[in-house]
């Protein structure tokens, strides 16, 4: 059934769809500033995300085929149409299903050329997906037993807040988290820091604006991210803030006391101790 | 926000033929004690998404085409900074039998940073101006490439009977 949407649906996809990108990058320059602060560093500006996408923009475009341009900007289509899913409160198995194609398309950029690094990064992004996919799948059966609904908007009919019936299951998550933003021990895909192991992964063959559109849909998944960890404490906007405070810093830390470790290893560590952890979880809300 | 070119200048470094001085001095900039970093410099190691290019050491036979073909991937406006003496006149390696000498025998050199190795801070003032440089191109102003600090060494008569003189000892 498809239901008609109405003027103040448009102003709020529209909003969260300037919005996001935005908050992305403001993230991603605290991220590095803090990085920078915590290895004894004066570190870039905040806002300097933006300098790197605009100068991005004002380069050549240089691609090796069309089709290459054709999958990152899939990739970026597809995250957007995740923000809107996730404005409109739609259906969390259907975002569930297009981030995962939005980051298949990168995997399909990055295989569809002859660059042994390319090919290299984006084997290993299929198995950090085999990675965090089960925990994503588990929360959501959590949001369903808690509330017999798949609608992410089902979440802010709940009296509680999210976090004290999953609280296992956040902390999976934030392995998640760790993981799409290739933080490290996770980081096999691609780095932020350090090229030196397979340079830039996965990215490796885009240059000047196409590399400008990875990085604004990478932006869009922060936000995505940083959205639904605050959705763990839906009840109380404030609360929810410093929620995710907690985590970012959790994850800098961890990136910052970690170095990076094999593929084999974050494959291990996933399906045994988060997914044990998630799994622990849903059978206490089953049972309870 | 218009300048955003010169306000992350990504950086892709290669070693041509040195001594690896000036790349210990060249990697030292990245440390706290000089954070590159807070100029939104980025040290990357792939040169479709870099600006500047930096060179140490003198072109040889074998890594001349190496270093024309990490060029040609640089996607346009770039740069290019050569760090240490050995990219201006082969250094201590000009003379030797498989040198051809300084870098801009190959490609177009923009900043010479002389000085063996250079320290940081004229590393930084090198990539500063050459950040300057890169903004011109950008707005479309061609800019003339830089004049080197060194003419480039040849051997003089004697030294190159020296050479044949100690050739021929080793051959007896």
């Amino acid at each position: 059934m498809i239901e008609k949407i109405n003027i103040t649906q448009w102003i709020i996809i529209a909003v969260s769809l300037v919005a996001a990108p935005f908050i992305g990058a403001l993230i991603a320059g605290l991220d590095r500033k803090v990085t920078a602060r915590m290895q004894g560093r004066k570190g870039p500006p905040v806002i300097q995300p933006f300098y790197d996408i605009i100068k991005l923009f004002s380069k050549q475009p240089v691609a090796l085929h069309k089709l290459q341009i054709l999958y990152a900007f899939l990739h970026l289509v597809f995250m957007m149409l995740v923000v809107v899913f996730l404005a409109m409160g739609q259906d969390l198995l259907m975002i569930l299903f297009a981030h995962a194609f939005s980051t298949i398309c990168l995997v399909l950029g990055g295989m569809s050329v002859r660059s042994p690094y390319s090919r290299i990064g984006s084997l290993r992004k299929i198995m950090q997906m085999l990675a965090y996919e089960p925990i994503l799948i588990l929360i959501i059966v959590a949001i369903y037993l808690q509330t017999d609904s798949f609608l992410a908007g089902s979440v802010m009919s709940m009296s509680k807040p999210m976090l004290w019936s999953m609280p296992l299951l956040f902390l999976s998550f934030l392995c998640a988290v760790a993981i799409k933003l290739n933080k490290s021990p996770f980081d096999v895909s691609t780095s932020h820091h350090a090229h030196q192991e397979i340079v830039k992964g996965i990215t490796i063959e885009y240059a000047g604006p196409y590399l400008g559109i990875i990085e604004i849909a990478h932006f869009y998944e922060t936000a995505i991210l940083f959205f639904i960890i605050m959705m763990f404490w839906q009840t109380n906007l404030y609360i929810g803030f410093g929620l995710e405070t907690l985590a970012f810093l959790a994850i800098l830390i961890l990136d910052n006391t970690f170095s990076r470790l094999t593929t084999t290893w974050m494959l291990k560590y996933m399906w045994s101790i988060p997914l044990f952890l998630s799994i622990a979880n849903i059978i206490w809300l089953w049972s309870k | 926000m218009f300048n955003a070119v010169s306000k992350s200048p990504w950086v892709v470094h290669f070693n041509c033929n040195s001594c690896n001085g000036c790349d210990i001095e060249f990697l030292a900039c990245l440390t706290p004690h000089y954070d590159v970093e807070r100029f939104g410099i980025l040290h990357i190691g792939n040169p479709k998404h870099a600006d500047v290019l930096v060179v140490t050491g003198s072109v040889n036979n074998r890594n001349a085409r190496v270093l024309q073909n990490v060029y040609n991937q640089i996607p346009d406006p770039k740069v290019v900074v050569a760090m240490g003496v050995c990219t201006s006149s082969g250094g201590v390696f000009a003379g030797c039998y498989n040198i051809l000498g300084n870098v801009d025998l190959v490609i177009p050199v923009d900043v010479f940073v002389p000085g063996c190795p250079p320290r940081p801070e004229a590393m930084i003032d090198g990539i500063v101006k050459a950040v300057g440089i890169l903004e011109r191109k950008r707005k479309g102003e061609i800019f003339p490439t830089a004049p080197k600090p060194l003419c480039k060494f040849k051997p003089s008569e004697e030294q190159s009977t020296e050479k044949t003189a100690i050739k021929e000892e080793k051959t007896v």
